[in-house]
């Protein structure tokens, strides 16, 4: 079957099957950002946007997303820059596997709340694991760029 | 220093937080063969026969094969130095299954659609025998593991395949029984921690190809580029020159990439069929078939005198390697060696092991690699002292901590020339506020606070047997290339070298190009593993550097027609210091490039007799509640004696990311298997890592000693960070609620039980 | 992995409800449980056309759609007003917002699942599934009934002025529950939910205790519910903390 949908800004069309998942969708055309960690929807890494919410591209039928728009790191460049900025400053994207989808949610995050204190922050970003980094420097990353943000508003 | 010790972002930050497609999956040509594992679903068992004619008539299958299409010559997964410790016990695919998981069949076809069909489709039919599942039953045991007669040990580590005997031995100085009998306090207790898994995002994955030459080229998740080479050439039973190895971008390792997990299986399939081939092991194969933590019970006895004086340490550790023998005979060794030497002075100690085969995954390297279960037994037999004493924890250990230029007798018998114990001690004190704290504080609310000490020690690089070389050349305009053999894994490894690289050759990161590892290319080195790249490999740098700059003095002397001994090189030019001649390195290596004779590059190895143990103490607030038994993580607090730290902010974050993993060995991560040997932990649903609400707040500062033998004085940071908060929190609990809990990990009903025998 | 053979995006709850009754297809709800089976699906059916993704509120109840997710009931201010963060503290430890973004309430309660805090706390409410055929009836029943192929459309929650507190206890923050639990009082009346015990969860009803009887009253409550033991938490341990939650659901309520 044929699915049509906004991909990072343009129109794509796509022969999948009933059962492609949105996750292997997007990598065959080429948004090779959005990885996979776990299989059981507990990791985080697959996250894009879809209709500008935050979700798991592993559990998603590509069948769908027909008629919807579809965001991934590729379609998002500038933003990953200013924000990973932040992140390398405090050494905290290590391994760099778990990044894309972190930022994903952070970048979600940055549109979604308001002005949100660290519990929030902390909560809004619990579904993205990260194993080599204890976190910290990736908390200190958000609220560094969160507050930046602020400022320039 | 300019650059050393400076906090610069990761040379590759920019490519990774941009996602750009750097790692094995993302480079893997297109028409890859898709290669899965048919795995047997009982722990112990003879395959009698496999049935594939249904399977291979599947469209789009590609090959299945079985151990009659594999080399009778046994080998072992394990990333280490030939000869290995490790015994030679495994073949790509045998005719014995030794765990639920192990590998039954391999499956090639064009895309996992086919291949998924064609595995359920493969009738094999099996000869189940009864498995050893209980690793203190396993020695002697009626039942063995590895009957087999290829089965062999290239190193005298006390293994014997007869009696499921992976390694057995003991160190000792002095008359320990003797010396305890003596104590007015002794603390005999039974520790129990569990298999972890490393559990890093990416799973363990491989691509192969042949190349132009007809050799077998291999692109793989790995830390042990070198080692994967022989592994492979061993494994196919090929030469090692028709083996090439790369590692690209890795999603981590901690460990786990010290085996060749996954390695071996497209090997083959691509050695058989000249196709090129691609395996990505899922989330749960990564569970359930890998290389996690050695699960060890350790018996401690730790006697003192009436002063508090702690004088003698017995430790016996039964160390649990599963099915194969993987890091099994090294892996024990620091359970004891990286544990008793904490303490000073001892009368006497006894150190004491056996390493056995059960029919359970097998174990491998993860970080720490021993040192992690042995610290968690002897910290908290000490904590268990401290109290049948009445003495402060802090106190006992400020009284008994080995101090700088002690002699370490359970340490090789080598000297703490670069030892800050004691100013971790007070700072982490300080930062705590211990002395307000300790024991214990009633919030009011039914729960209770409570503070709990740890110290941890491991070594830099393992002493005189690893290597690393690296190589470095001067190119157009004078910018260097540094070429290394040793495997960024995430932690930054490229970058804190090219740190060193700039800070010996004067110049600005920027000016050095870093290339990660190719076995045909690079200079040998052993591999990311031991604590052992910035401390051994960091010292190549420096003396490749240094043979590096005379060769460009040497060439600059020919140019300018002067003597080297009147050269001064300053990063950007070579000048006279008797006139006004000079020439800068942009024209060396632009004139270099035509009517030259002198090669303008440098290669330089190095390998220590010693391997100086980084220090650090943590120190955990926990709050229990006293009606449920769970423990909420409040506020961690590590200071770390890691010498001079080369990068600052990748050095906390090692500490923040190896605390964080403590943590979640204390208190939640658990491999659990049913009677019958099948893994229940095969997914993040049911192994529950830490998230961002799991860990408090982790606090971290450095106290640097200078360590004589180190690349500007550093030391190694990436195991020791794992070592401390498994005592520190079980102790926390203790003096909040009372409870011991001796067995990892410490759940809320544990707790709650341990309160309940109060 | 499940195998889907053919998706359909019905353009009815009366195509839904036919394509449904061939054994071999499902319904899909948010795809999270769904997809980790290994079985094969004929037909998956879609009712993420038909606008099921609603929260409506007038003065008698709540109706929540089926295909609505769990983040749009967290963020729901006026389910958040009237139960009192009930309903948000039940789903903010489920895995993640994208995870809540993705998982439908329909999906949750049509499981039936064991771990589920949503059907946990849906059930000490006066709750109801409207099904396609089947009408609507009490929560408590449905949860009782075998699964069928009936489609669940949307949930109604009365609002009859009961107080509820909603806990839970879990060794990882956004692991599954060790126990759940749900505490409603309602004059006289109290009503207990206990899920993760770890099979389904389960109603209890009876006259409320006085505030200092509350100890006692959760202690007996607890007794009379089946436990059970798994990976996470064994029988007896589970009672217990069940025993503490009730407790301290009734105090919560009653300190107000």
């Amino acid at each position: 079957m044929e699915v049509k949908f906004n991909l990072n800004g343009k129109p794509v069309a796509a022969e999948i099957k009933a059962d492609t998942l949105l996750y292997d969708l997007l990598r065959e055309e080429g948004c090779y950002s959005v990885k996979c960690g776990c299989e059981t929807t507990n990791c985080g890494l697959c996250t894009v946007m879809l209709d500008g919410k935050p979700s798991l591209s592993c559990s998603i039928l590509a069948a769908r997303v027909e008629g919807r728009e579809v965001f991934t790191l590729e379609g998002l460049q500038k933003e990953a820059e200013e924000f990973g900025e932040f992140l390398a400053a405090e050494g905290a994207e290590q391994c760099g596997f778990c990044s894309p989808g972190f930022i994903m949610n952070v970048l979600a995050m940055a549109r979604e709340l308001d002005e949100p204190d660290m519990e929030e922050i902390k909560e809004y970003l619990s579904g993205n694991l990260c194993r080599c980094s204890g976190y910290m420097g990736q908390m200190r990353a958000v609220e560094k760029y969160i507050k930046t943000k602020r400022e320039d508003r | 220093m300019q650059v050393v010790n400076q906090a610069i972002p990761k040379v590759d930050a920019k490519a990774l937080v941009t996602g750009k497609p750097v790692y094995t999956d993302d480079l893997a040509p297109k028409d890859c063969l898709e290669v899965k594992i048919l795995r047997s679903p009982h722990a112990h068992a003879l395959i009698k026969s496999i049935d594939k004619t249904r399977a291979l008539k599947v469209p789009g299958i590609e090959c299945i094969l079985t151990y009659e299409d594999c080399p009778d010559e046994r080998f072992t997964m394990a990333g280490q130095t030939y000869p290995e410790p490790s015994p030679y016990d495994r073949l790509i695919l045998d005719k014995r299954v030794r765990f639920v998981g192990d590998a039954v069949a391999i499956v090639a076809g064009k895309d996992k659609a086919c291949v998924t069909q064609a595995m359920k489709m493969i009738k094999v039919e099996y000869e189940i025998l009864e498995p050893v599942l209980d690793f203190r039953k396993a020695k002697d045991n009626d039942i063995l593991v590895h009957p087999e007669e290829n089965w062999k040990s290239l190193c005298p580590v006390g293994a014997d395949n007869k009696r499921n005997l992976c390694a057995c031995g003991k160190d000792e100085k002095g008359d320990i029984d003797e010396v305890l009998k003596n104590c007015d306090y002794v603390v005999e207790q039974t520790y129990h921690t569990k298999a972890c898994q490393q559990a890093m995002m990416e799973t363990f994955r491989t691509y192969t190809y042949m190349d132009v030459y007809g050799r077998l080229n291999v692109v793989s998740s790995t830390q042990v580029t070198f080692h994967v080479r022989r592994i492979l050439a061993n494994a196919l039973c090929i030469p090692k020159s028709k083996v090439r190895v790369v590692k690209p971008r890795i999603g981590g390792g901690f460990g786990a990439k010290q085996t060749s997990v996954s390695e071996v299986y497209p090997a083959l399939v691509t050695w058989k069929t000249g196709k090129p081939a691609k395996i990505i092991f899922t989330r749960e194969e990564s569970q359930i078939a890998s290389s996690p933590r050695h699960e060890m019970e350790i018996k401690v006895r730790v006697g003192a005198d009436k002063s508090g004086k702690i004088r003698g340490i017995d430790v016996y550790t039964l160390s649990n390697t599963g099915a194969f023998g993987e890091h099994g005979p090294t892996t024990v060794g620091l359970s004891g060696h990286k544990s008793i030497p904490l303490y000073g002075g001892l009368d006497a100690f006894r150190f004491s092991y056996d390493v056995v085969y059960t029919n359970v995954m097998s174990a491998g390297a993860y970080r720490g690699y021993g040192a992690t279960q042995g610290i968690f037994a002897v910290e908290s037999a000490v904590n268990e002292l401290a109290e049948k004493i009445g003495v402060d924890p802090v106190v006992l250990r400020e009284k008994n901590m080995v101090k700088e230029g002690e002699v370490m007798p359970a340490y090789y018998g080598e000297t703490a020339n670069s030892c800050a114990l004691d100013r971790c001690m007070a700072k982490a004190k300080e930062m705590m506020h211990w002395d307000e704290k300790y024991p214990c504080k009633d919030m009011g609310n039914g729960k209770v606070r409570g503070v709990g000490v740890a110290m941890a020690m491991q070594g830099s690089g393992i002493s005189a047997v690893d290597t690393g070389s690296v190589a470095m050349k001067v190119n157009d305009d004078g910018f260097y290339s540094l070429m290394i053999g040793a495997s960024d894994m995430g932690t930054g490894c490229d970058t804190i070298l090219a740190q060193m690289a700039a800070e010996c050759m004067n110049c600005s990161v920027d000016d050095i190009v870093v290339s990660g590892v190719d076995t045909d290319i690079s200079p040998y080195d052993t591999g990311s593993y031991a604590s052992s790249t910035t401390y051994v490999t960091g010292m190549a740098v420096i003396k490749t550097c240094e043979s590096l700059k005379k060769k460009i003095i040497f060439k600059a002397a020919k140019y300018l027609d002067c003597t080297e001994e009147e050269l001064e090189f300053d990063g950007k030019k070579v000048y006279s210091l008797k006139d006004q001649r000079e020439i800068t390195l942009r024209d060396i290596g632009n004139r270099v490039m035509c009517n030259n004779e002198d090669s303008l590059s440098a290669s330089e190895a190095h390998s220590s007799p010693v391997s100086p143990p980084p220090f650090m103490v943590g120190m955990a607030e926990v709050e229990v509640d006293t009606e449920t038994g769970k423990a909420t993580l409040i506020d961690y607090v590590a200071v770390v004696d890691c010498g001079t730290p080369i990068n600052p902010n990748l050095a906390r974050v090692q500490v923040e990311g190896g605390i964080a993993q403590g943590i979640g060995m204390a208190l939640y991560e658990d491999v659990v298997y049913s009677s019958s040997g099948k893994n229940y932990s095969n997914s993040f649903m049911q192994y529950k890592i830490p998230t961002r609400l799991d860990v408090g707040k982790i606090r971290v500062e450095f106290e640097s000693s200078y360590e004589p033998t180190g690349p500007f004085g550093a030391k190694s940071i990436g195991e020791i960070v794992i070592n401390t908060p498994s005592p520190a929190i079980a102790s926390a609990i203790s003096h909040a609620v009372g409870a011991k809990i001796r067995e990892l990990p410490i759940t809320p009903e544990k707790i709650y039980y341990g309160m309940k025998k109060q | 992995m499940i195998t889907i053979n053919n998706y359909v995006k019905v353009s009815s709850l009366q195509e839904a409800y036919e394509l449904n009754q061939k054994r071999t297809n499902r319904v899909l709800g948010g795809m999270m449980w769904l997809r980790l089976g290994a079985g094969r699906v004929q037909t998956a059916i879609d009712l993420s056309g038909l606008g099921l993704d609603y929260i409506e509120e007038d003065e008698e109840e709540f109706r929540i759609g089926a295909m609505c997710t769990l983040r749009e009931l967290e963020l729901h201010e006026g389910l958040a007003r009237y139960f009192d963060g009930a309903v948000k503290e039940s789903v903010r430890h489920i895995v993640g917002v994208q995870f809540r973004n993705g998982a439908t309430v329909g999906g949750s309660i049509f499981g039936r699942f064991g771990f589920s805090d949503v059907l946990t706390c849906f059930l000490a409410m006066d709750a109801y599934v409207e099904l396609f055929r089947g009408g609507i009836i009490p929560l408590k029943e449905f949860i009782q009934m075998k699964r069928d192929n009936d489609i669940l459309v949307s949930i109604h929650v009365k609002k009859d002025q009961r107080k509820v507190v909603y806990m839970s206890e879990r060794a990882a923050a956004t692991d599954f529950p060790l126990v759940a639990c749900a505490v409603a009082i309602k004059g006289e009346k109290i009503f207990c939910s206990v899920g993760a015990r770890p099979m389904k969860a389960i109603l209890l009803e009876d006259v409320c205790p006085k505030k200092e009887e509350a100890g006692d009253f959760a202690r007996k409550s607890a007794k009379a519910v089946p436990f059970g033991s798994n990976m996470r938490a064994g029988e007896a341990y589970r009672r217990q903390i069940a025993g503490v939650l009730i407790r301290r659901g009734i105090e919560k309520i009653m300190e107000g």
